[in-house]
């Protein structure tokens, strides 16, 4: 940790993400952008979700540009044993037939586990190397550079996947059961009587929504509860070194795992979405 | 960590690489993954085929090999049978050719005999004569006695 910071400005600058905006006297950044409002962009989320992201894809795209059905290479046997393990977990829960669901959960499963990744990297390292190319490229007070390296702890990042599986959701409930089927489904159940159509609808609606929410928010929380803790780790003196790496270790777990569980629950929610009750 | 501008950006990014890996990544790799499945099933089945071929080409070979023992066997009987029978019939043949043999051996015996009995009678006879002609030759015509002489040569 740096010395010239007290506990809470340290923890505080951590937890900040890149701003930028723009304003009447050109593009803005960081407190600059304090007034916004929504129109302001989290660059260094963006930045790393998308380089992970290009990572992903085009790691991917190399190695399926080459694959051969002989012998594979090292490379391709790894890749094919995520894409298999992917495809199972599909093929076990999502019984209708769609050529989306497999790969959108392959998006999912490595992009989120990238950015998870991203935990592992110490807390220090990239806000400290974008602090000194803040401080001595553009000649900027290194407290005003932040840099904020795991996309998922931005809750923009979460809900944005969220958003897109929601999307899907959507889609698929009223292309499966059409539009009168999907309104039957919300209105019709629990309890299939027309005076509790109102009452069904609430709950209905609100077990819908609940689905994206907890997909965003179960990510968000867990990827910040751990980076918070890595922070605060990082506060201690010496005594961080073991603490850092059996917090590590167990993050070796808890990231997969909640990319794991990102890409189920979106196979669940599209197979619940697909199939009539 | 305020909702902002962030959520559409990112949003248009989770879009932009479902998009691609549907479309660039995932056919690629799970046809090159189901094309080597169906190798191995192939390759699999064609082994089962291949250990069932072996199997009944043993079988057949085993077959074949009693057959050709079989055979052997009978081919040797016969021979066997055969030449016990030409054995058979050569000493016959030999025993018919002794019998042969001895009959005309006995038979020309037979005949030396016969014609040395005849030269015997003859010539004791012809000594009888002579011997009565030397006897009888003062007193008798040969000529005279011969029915005589010629009587005791039969009689011989």
């Amino acid at each position: 940790m740096a010395s010239e910071y007290t506990t809470s400005e340290y923890i505080k600058h951590h937890l900040t993400n890149a701003t930028m905006c723009s304003t009447e006297n050109g593009i803005a950044f960081n407190k600059a952008c304090s007034d916004a409002g929504f129109w302001a962009w989290h660059v260094d989320s963006l930045a790393w979700s998308v380089a992970l992201g290009l990572l992903f894809i085009l790691g991917f795209r190399a190695v399926a540009k080459k694959a051969t059905s002989g012998v594979p290479g090292k490379l391709q046997a790894f890749i094919e044993l995520i894409v298999e393990f992917v495809d199972d977990n599909v093929k076990s829960t999502y019984h209708g037939k769609s050529d989306l669901i497999a790969p959108l959960a392959l998006t999912i499963f490595v992009w989120v586990l990238l950015m998870n990744l991203m935990d592992l990297v110490p807390v220090d390292w990239l806000p400290s190397i974008a602090g000194l190319i803040g401080q001595y490229g553009f000649g900027m007070d290194p407290h005003d550079v932040y840099m904020k390296a795991v996309p998922t702890t931005d809750l923009n990042v979460t809900f944005a996947l969220a958003l897109g599986v929601f999307v899907l959701i959507l889609y698929y409930s009223i292309k499966m059961k059409g539009f009168g089927g999907f309104t039957k489904e919300l209105t019709m159940q629990p309890f299939n009587h027309w005076a509790f159509i109102p009452v069904n609808f609430i709950l209905e609606t609100v077990t819908l929504l609940a689905r994206p929410l907890s997909l965003a928010l179960r990510l968000f929380g867990n990827l910040y509860a751990s980076e918070l803790i890595f922070i605060l780790i990082a506060t201690i003196g010496y005594m961080q070194l073991p603490l850092h790496f059996a917090w590590a270790v167990f993050h070796i777990l808890v990231l997969p795992l909640q990319a794991f569980i990102f890409m189920m629950l979106t196979i669940v929610y599209l197979s619940l979405a697909s199939e009539d009750h | 960590m305020n909702i902002n501008a962030t959520l559409i950006g990112q949003t248009i990014a989770f879009i932009v690489f479902v998009w691609f890996c549907k479309k660039y990544v995932w056919p690629p790799l799970m046809g090159a993954i189901e094309e080597r499945q169906k190798k191995i099933a192939d390759g699999l089945a064609a082994s089962d085929r291949a250990e069932k071929d072996l199997e009944l080409a043993q079988a057949k070979a085993t077959e074949q090999l009693k057959d050709a023992k079989a055979q052997a066997a009978e081919i040797i009987e016969q021979a066997k049978k055969r030449a016990n029978q030409l054995v058979d019939e050569e000493t016959q043949k030999g025993h018919a050719e002794r019998e042969k043999i001895i009959a005309s051996g006995y038979a020309e015996i037979e005949a030396e005999r016969n014609r040395a009995k005849e030269d015997l009678r003859k010539q004791v006879a012809a000594l009888a004569v002579a011997g009565a002609q030397q006897i009888l030759q003062r007193e008798i015509d040969a000529q005279a006695q011969n029915d005589i002489v010629e009587k005791l040569v039969a009689e011989l």
